[in-house]
Parts: structure tokens; C-alpha cells; sequence
């Protein structure tokens, strides 16, 4: 089992490599930093010297990859690709290009991404499969017809008009919580509940719709069958065997997003004005922060990477079937 | 006199169109690929479905056919072509494009959605709302004639629409009727009962609500704003519709742009194996692991630094939002590929130990023609479910990276910029939901068009359903 967490480790890192080379051609090679330097700086009547006092001063005035002017292993080392590319490595982030320290912003940040993103995670899963869990229950009656037609029409919606709709009327007209914003401890309670609600509307359709499927798979084989030709009631039918059974690849395919979480949702954070991972991605994209938008492509890139691992480990437990090749 | 133009995107959308022109002419010759599609046309909601598509379609067609009218003629007889791009659509809603107000004005309205002072004729200044400049402009006394006259207009529109379409219902009949070589009451009796092989009757029902919402729509657009206005004063239902073409190049050129190379790495990833197969796993847990908003960010950052030191390579603003929206298609194309590159390598695993492909292996045939001829066919059906299935998560993606500012681009009408430009005025007093509710009503429908009809084709083509 260890060795085979090695290798699976071992074989991320030319993973992270590529990740790391693409981000570095996409951000120096394609647009060279004169071209960023003019974007900040604003395209018309920019002088050279403004031009290269942004640079210096941000470290990227140094040249791309071999630098002949440097002394011994500086050659390499002082260098964009080594300064900006390979210590991300070691999670060293550097600066943004806004003068912040990326490290202790994400660190900062990370809390109340996980405050909203592990809350929508448990509730949006229980919710999932109860409702999918519901419609299998009443299988070929008006119930089901019209759940799965509801279902279809539910993840036919925008995500923006959840969040939209849901801060109109929860927090607008019906003043039951703030409309945006975060505090610390308790409190966050009071201004997380509708995000997160809304976070697990949101997923319902897709989410019930697929599970559902997986359900009706498993309620159609040969082993339900007998249960059932033993006289085991429907409920017992459900609860004993389809859910366990179909819970497999459920869980197996949640496990791949759990790392993720940490990277917090993208929307959610940014209307609700949460200080998290993902509307710090946002703010770096509007601001078309460079250094901010390569930290958080490695960092996603990683946990990633970390959730197939993961996923991996998982089947090993939960199926006997599969073994460590 | 006009001169047409042909942007990058309209040329694939033809392209597509043809493409898939020649697929159904396949598709009628060849009984196997019959069988499934007969399955589609006999699904209701699929075909229902598929009308509500089909008059998205007809929109988004009638915006690609651009063309710019001449601004000014010089001295010597040279024309001066005017800098605006047109399309057809634009033609047809040219009394939406130009009747522009000063700014909001909800649906239907006769008055501004604000108060302003205004001067009265004697000196005086009061408070209140100005008439529009366009919206109910007909009307002696709006705040009596209103109503009637809506509804007045709304009953004519009804009645042209229906007309239209028993018109084309006739046709149809008179058709079928041909076909089935039954005499025209026979065959009428048939649709009306819906004893049809294909689901005509709710197709037509489908038609008969459309026809009639468009009627309506169109009687009282020439006297009102339909849905509002907006902040600037532009037409609801004009840039609502504009957005249609948007959608659909997003959902389908996406795809087009990304299919060659996923069936290309998926094939070969899953036919050789080996070192081939090494690489292409390798790139696609590459691409996969980079977050996907992140990706579209980074590429849509790098075109906006490339063009904005290359202003000179663009005629007019149109071909830039153009080049902007085809990068956004295969920057998506990018991130989405991934997916089917992996479902594909792993049936191709499963097509080259089949008897069939073995045989060919073993009579001579060339890997090419194996791939081609003997694994390709026996794929084509996850590619299409795939295809499909992407449509509708694409036009909602759409959406949201406009809000996140990676979208097309501001200068182009589409539901994301729409809705984000939009996303502050429920907020306002009084509110402002016209603008919001009409992008995510049109948007709506597109989707859920698509969904359905992706479920039914689903159905039909997915070999574990096809048992049961």
C-alpha cells in the first residue's frame, strides 16, 4: 500500500511539471512581461522607463531561462523561470504583483473557504441522495415522472440566478439574513446559511439526476431481485442493498473533489462578499493579477492531483475486487 | 448595396451546418444509424424539444449572415463602408434598434422608470416621469389608451401568428398526406388523433405556442418595448435575441473546434497503446489538473495583452469580438476535450480486442483503415451523447465567466454580459428586473431545450439502455 502511494506520488510530479511549464509559457512566452508591463501601465503613453521600473521591481526583468551575466548556479537561478516557475515547488509563492505575500493571503483565506465549502459539501450529498433516494423509492408513479422532469428543469437554471434570486428574496425582501459578508466565530452562521443553501440548490439537478440513475442500475440486478423474491420489503430492499451498493461510486467520485474544496467556490464567494479562496481568484483575474493567477493554477493543479490520488486509495478500501497493481 | 462579411465564426457555423447536413443525408442512407435516430424522432419531449431548437437556430442563423452598408460615397464614386457590422436579424429588428430610449423604462412601458425635473411650457419645473421617446409614442392619452391597446395588438398578433402557422401545419399535412398516400381529410384526421408514427401532433402544439408568443411579440414591438429597456436605454428583446447566436456559437463551435483532436488522441491513446497511450494519459491529467476557470483566465488575459498591442490587425470591433469569442471556443475546447479523449480511449481498449477488428488485424488491414472504417463507427455514439450533453453546460458556462470577466467580449451582446451588467438592479429602487429576468428566460429555454433532447438522444443511442 505505501509503496504504491510513492509511485502514485512520484508519477504527479512530471504532472506538476507540465502544469508549471504550461503556466510559464502562457504567462512570459506567448506575451513577453514588456506586454504586462504596458497592460498595467495602461497601453498608450508609456515610457520605457516606466516600463522597465515595473519590472525591476516586480523581478521580472531578469531574462526567461539561461541567465549569461550570473556567476555559477546563477546562471540558472536567476532567471524568471527559476524565481517565478520552480519555487512554487515548495509552495513559495512570492509576491503578487500587487506587492502582497500570495503564502499568508492563501493561508488566510483558506478558513472561510472551507467555512462555506465542507457545509454545502455534507449538506448538498445528504440532500442529493435523499431526494434521488426518494424518487427511486416511488419509481414509475407521477412522482417520479414529474421529479425527474423538475430536476431537468432545476439544473437547466443558471447558477446566477440562484445566487441572484436567493439575495433578492431571502435577503432583500425578507431581511432574514445579511445580504453580504463575513464575520469570524459564531457569527459566520448568520452569513453563511443562505450561500450554502443556495450552493446545494444549485447542484441538486445534476447531482439527484445522476445519482438517481446509479440507484435504478443497481435496483434493476439480479441480487435485488432475490432480495425481494425473499420477501424483503421495498424499504428494506432500498435501504440494505441499493443504497450501500450504489453508494460506491458516489463516494468514490466525491472523494476526487474533497482537496478541492479548499480552492472554495468561485461564485458563491465573490456575490456574498466572502473573504475565501475563490473570491481571491476572482480579484486576481479582474485585476489581471499575473503572479496571484499562477500561484492559484499550481495550488488547484496539486489538489487535484491529490483528489485522483485519493480516489484511487478509496476504490482499493471500499472495493476487495480491486488490487495495488 | 452592401457588402457582405464573414467573420471567422460565421464561416464555422456554416461549415457546421453543412457538416451536419451531409451527417443526416448519411445517416438516411445507412439502416444501423437509422434505427436510433427513428428512436429520437419518435420521443416527444426530444422532438418537441428539438423545434424549440430549431427556431433558437433560425435566430442564431439569421445574426451570422453579416454584411456593412455603405457610410458615404467619395467624390471619385469610391464607397466609404461603414464600420458597424449588420446581420440579417438586425434588418428584421430594425425598429428595436433604433428606438432607443434615455434609459430604464420596464416592459411595456410609456414612461420613463425614473423621475426627472422637467421644465413645463410656463417656467415651472416638477418631478416627474417623461414620456418615451418611442415606447407607446402612438398613443394621444397613455395613461387610458394603454392597456386597450395592448391588448388590441396582443389579439392581432395572436390571430398573424396563428394564420402563419396553420399555413405551414397545412403544408405539412397536405405533405403527409402524400406520403402516406392518404386523401387530405384522412390524413388530417390522423395528425388531429396523433396517431402518427412520429409525434406530430405535439410538435405542432409546440409550433402553435411558439408562433403565437412570436406574434405577439412582434404586433407590440412595433409600438412598445416588449421587455424594457436598460440602463442605457437599449431594447430588451434586441439584445436578448442578439445573445442567441452567441449561445449557440459557444455551445457548438466549442465542440467542433475540440472533436478532431480528442478523437484523434482517444483512438490512437486506446488502438496502440503503449507509449502513445503513455503520452496521451499524460496530457489530459495535465490539462485536467490545471482549474478550468483558470485556464480560460489566463488564455483570455494573454489574447487581451496580445490585442491590445495589435490594435492594427483588426478592420472593425465586430472581427475583434469575433476573434475574442472563436479564442473563447477553443480555449473551452481545451478544457472540455479532456473528458471525451478519456471515455474514448477507453472503448477504443475495448473495440481492439474485438473479433471483428482482430480479424482485420489479421487479414493485413492498415491501422488507419482499422481506425477509420472498424473502430470510429462503433464510437461515433459516445461522441454524439457527449456532443449533446456538453451543449447546455457550455451556454450556462458562458454565463458565468462573464461575470468572472474572461467572457466574450463587453462590445458582444450575449446573456452573460447581460446578466452581469444587469446583476446590481434589483437592488435599485424600485427595482429593475427586466433586464435580469429576460436573459435568464431566454437562456432558460435554450438550456432546457437542449437538455431534453440530449436525454432523449441519450435514450436511444446508449447501448446499456437499449437492453432494457
Amino acid at each position: 500500500m505505501i509503496a504504491y502511494i510513492v509511485r502514485r506520488v512520484l508519477y504527479a510530479i512530471p504532472i506538476l511539471i507540465g502544469v508549471n511549464l504550461i503556466t510559464f509559457a502562457l504567462f512570459f512566452v506567448v506575451n513577453t512581461p514588456d506586454d504586462m508591463a504596458r497592460m498595467h501601465l495602461g497601453v498608450k503613453r508609456v515610457t520605457p522607463e516606466a516600463i522597465e521600473r515595473w519590472k525591476r521591481e516586480r523581478g521580472y526583468d531578469l531574462p526567461l531561462f539561461w541567465n549569461g551575466a550570473a556567476e555559477g548556479a546563477g546562471k540558472l537561478t536567476e532567471t524568471i523561470f527559476y524565481r517565478k516557475s520552480v519555487r512554487l515547488f515548495v509552495f513559495d509563492f512570492g509576491r503578487s504583483d500587487r506587492g502582497r505575500d500570495i503564502g499568508e493571503d492563501i493561508r488566510q483565506r483558506m478558513w472561510p473557504s472551507l467555512a462555506l465549502a465542507v457545509p454545502v459539501f455534507l449538506a448538498g450529498l445528504l440532500t442529493h441522495v435523499t431526494v434521488a433516494l426518494a424518487l427511486v423509492l416511488f419509481r414509475g408513479s407521477y412522482l417520479d415522472a414529474w421529479g425527474t422532469v423538475a430536476l431537468v428543469v432545476l439544473m437547466s437554471i443558471s447558477a446566477l440566478f440562484y445566487i441572484i434570486a436567493g439575495q433578492y428574496l431571502v435577503g432583500k425582501l425578507m431581511h432574514l439574513v445579511p445580504i453580504s459578508g463575513y464575520a469570524g466565530g459564531l457569527d459566520a452562521v448568520r452569513f453563511l446559511a443562505l450561500p450554502a443553501a443556495i450552493g446545494v440548490l444549485a447542484t441538486l439537478g445534476a447531482n439527484a439526476r445522476w445519482y438517481r440513475t446509479l440507484f435504478l442500475e443497481e435496483a434493476d440486478k439480479d441480487y435485488v431481485r432475490t432480495a425481494r423474491a425473499k420477501g424483503l420489503g421495498e424499504l428494506a430492499v432500498l435501504f440494505r442493498h441499493v443504497l450501500g451498493n450504489a453508494m460506491i461510486p458516489i463516494l468514490t467520485g466525491v472523494v476526487a473533489v474533497l482537496p478541492l474544496l479548499f480552492m472554495g467556490s468561485l461564485l458563491l464567494e465573490s456575490f456574498f462578499a466572502i473573504p475565501g479562496l475563490g473570491s481571491y481568484t476572482i480579484d486576481a483575474i479582474q485585476a489581471q493579477d499575473f503572479a496571484e493567477v499562477r500561484a492559484m493554477v499550481f495550488l488547484g493543479s496539486v489538489l487535484y492531483i491529490a483528489g485522483l490520488l485519493l480516489t484511487d486509495i478509496s476504490y482499493t478500501l471500499v472495493d476487495p475486487r480491486v488490487r495495488l497493481g | 448595396m452592401f457588402r457582405p462579411v464573414l467573420l471567422w465564426t460565421d464561416a464555422l457555423l456554416f461549415l457546421l451546418i453543412a457538416g451536419l447536413a451531409a451527417f443526416a443525408w448519411h445517416v438516411r442512407r445507412t439502416p444501423h444509424l437509422r434505427e436510433p435516430w427513428g428512436r429520437v424522432a419518435r420521443s416527444r419531449t426530444g422532438m418537441c424539444a428539438a423545434v424549440v431548437l430549431a427556431a433558437y437556430a433560425l435566430v442564431g442563423v439569421a445574426d451570422s449572415l453579416h454584411f456593412r452598408l455603405p457610410a458615404s460615397q467619395g467624390p471619385d464614386g469610391r464607397v466609404h463602408w461603414s464600420a458597424e457590422v449588420l446581420s440579417v436579424l438586425d434588418l428584421a429588428l430594425a425598429r428595436l434598434r433604433a428606438g432607443a430610449e434615455k434609459t430604464y423604462s420596464a416592459p411595456l412601458a410609456v414612461r420613463l422608470h425614473v423621475r426627472e425635473t422637467v421644465e413645463r411650457p410656463d417656467g415651472t419645473r416638477v418631478r416627474e416621469r417623461p414620456r418615451l421617446r418611442y415606447g407607446g409614442a402612438h398613443l394621444a392619452d397613455p395613461d387610458r389608451e394603454r392597456w386597450p391597446d395592448v391588448a388590441r395588438r396582443a389579439l392581432a398578433g395572436a390571430a398573424a401568428g396563428l394564420v402563419l402557422w396553420a399555413g405551414a401545419a397545412a403544408l405539412l399535412a397536405a405533405a403527409l398526406a402524400r406520403r402516406w398516400r392518404l386523401s387530405w381529410r384522412a390524413a388530417f384526421a390522423r395528425l388531429a388523433a396523433g396517431r402518427t408514427e412520429l409525434p406530430w401532433r405535439p410538435m405542432l402544439a409546440t409550433a402553435a405556442a411558439l408562433a403565437v408568443a412570436a406574434g405577439v411579440t412582434a404586433w407590440l414591438a412595433a409600438g412598445y418595448h416588449v421587455l424594457g429597456t436598460d440602463k442605457v436605454g437599449e431594447d430588451v428583446l434586441y439584445q436578448a435575441l442578439k445573445s442567441v447566436r452567441t449561445g449557440l456559437v459557444i455551445g457548438t463551435l466549442t465542440t467542433l473546434l475540440m472533436l478532431p483532436f480528442a478523437l484523434a488522441m482517444g483512438l490512437s491513446a486506446g488502438y496502440f497503446g503503449g507509449r502513445v497511450d503513455d503520452l496521451v494519459q499524460y496530457l489530459y491529467t495535465t490539462l485536467n489538473s490545471i482549474p478550468g476557470v483558470l485556464l480560460i483566465a489566463a488564455g483570455i488575459l494573454m489574447l487581451q495583452v496580445y490585442m491590445a498591442s495589435h490594435p492594427e490587425l483588426f478592420e472593425t470591433t465586430a472581427a475583434r469580438a469575433d476573434l475574442r469569442l472563436l479564442f473563447l471556443c477553443a480555449v473551452l475546447g481545451v478544457t472540455s476535450w479532456t473528458g471525451l479523449c478519456r471515455m474514448l480511449r477507453g472503448e477504443t481498449l475495448k473495440l481492439r480486442e474485438v473479433e471483428y477488428v482482430q480479424a482485420a488485424v489479421a487479414l493485413g488491414t492498415g491501422h488507419g483503415a482499422i481506425l477509420v472504417r472498424h473502430v470510429l463507427p462503433n464510437v461515433l455514439h459516445i461522441v454524439l451523447i457527449s456532443v449533446v450533453l456538453d451543449f447546455s453546460a457550455l451556454v450556462l458556462a458562458e454565463a458565468v465567466l462573464a461575470y468572472v470577466g474572461v467572457g466574450v467580449d463587453p462590445t458582444m451582446t450575449s446573456w452573460g454580459n447581460m446578466i452581469n451588467s444587469a446583476r446590481l438592479e434589483l437592488a435599485r429602487e424600485p427595482v429593475v428586473w427586466w433586464t435580469l429576468a429576460a436573459a435568464f428566460v431566454f437562456m432558460l429555454g435554450l438550456v432546457l431545450a437542449a437538455n431534453l433532447f440530449a436525454d432523449a438522444v441519450r435514450e436511444a443511442f446508449d447501448p446499456r439502455r437499449r437492453v432494457r
